[in-house]
């Protein structure tokens, strides 16, 4: 092989897997978040300000709507996803002592689902328990 | 031949402002990383004012009170709603970028430009929403 990739071995190319062994399912994976994030975030972000200053009355209000209550729910739980994945590649590059790089991928993990959770719980016990 | 500089001579991030011609790529792209960084606090205190509405009138009140406060406007609220507007439309600039547009230096001056002038747009008109 006369090739720039004749490093690599004919399968590990074929495979397309990489140094980090997951090729690039987590940079594709961010690109989906980010994707669904551009109509999510102006679905939210427009009755969200419309909401803040309001009366807790007007926001059940809001909030009891189907429509709004899962764009809220679909809102935060895309934005902690996509936060996740930015903030491992954020560790990644940072980070490089190998436990506290670990500790840390797995804290980021545990924090968007604990409050990603959070959020979710709360607009659904807003939209149904009014 | 000793190298007598050897360890005192300026690094990559030291170089930046005193030797070295800031551009709007390379700023861009810290911003983009920093607004994204700190989005993580604006989603937490979304997260935090529905809670507090979930919670009860007075919960929220609280909550609500203290984001569009002046302190809740200046130091949280406009923050957050820049970084929002910035991560918002460099990211789409980032995905155009990802296909394999707008890669040439006099498009990127552009798409870069047209992203600073729609944050603080974007940002003042959210505001008026809320206010």
């Amino acid at each position: 092989m006369s090739q720039p990739s004749g490093f690599r071995t004919p399968r590990q190319r074929a495979q397309g897997l990489g140094a980090a062994k997951e090729g690039v399912s987590h940079w594709w994976a961010s690109r989906l978040s980010s994707i669904a994030l551009v109509p999510l975030g102006i679905m939210f972000i427009i009755p969200f300000a419309d909401a803040l200053g309001t009366s807790h009355a007007e926001v059940v209000e809001l909030y009891a709507q189907p429509f709004h209550a899962v764009v809220a729910i679909l809102f935060i739980g895309v934005t902690f996803l996509h936060t996740q994945q930015g903030l491992q590649v954020v560790i990644e590059d940072y980070l490089h002592d190998k436990t506290i790089r670990t500790a840390a991928l797995l804290a980021n993990i545990g924090f968007a689902w604990v409050v990603g959770l959070l959020g979710v719980f709360a607009v659904a016990r807003i939209a149904l328990a009014g | 031949m000793a190298d007598v500089n050897r360890g005192k001579r300026p690094l990559s991030p030291f170089m930046l402002g005193q030797y070295y011609k800031f551009q709007i790529t390379s700023g861009m792209s810290i911003a983009h990383r920093l607004s994204g960084i700190f989005l993580v606090f604006g989603a937490i205190l979304v997260v935090w004012w529905f809670s507090a509405a979930a919670a009860g009138p007075e919960a929220f009140a609280r909550a609500d009170g203290f984001l569009t406060s002046w302190f809740g406007i200046i130091f949280l609220l406009l923050p957050s709603l820049l970084a929002f507007w910035y991560h918002f439309l460099n990211g789409i600039r980032h995905l155009v970028w990802d296909m394999g547009k707008g890669l040439d230096i006099p498009t990127v001056y552009k798409t870069g430009y047209a992203v600073m002038a729609g944050t603080v747009i974007l940002s003042l008109l959210t505001l008026i929403i809320a206010f």
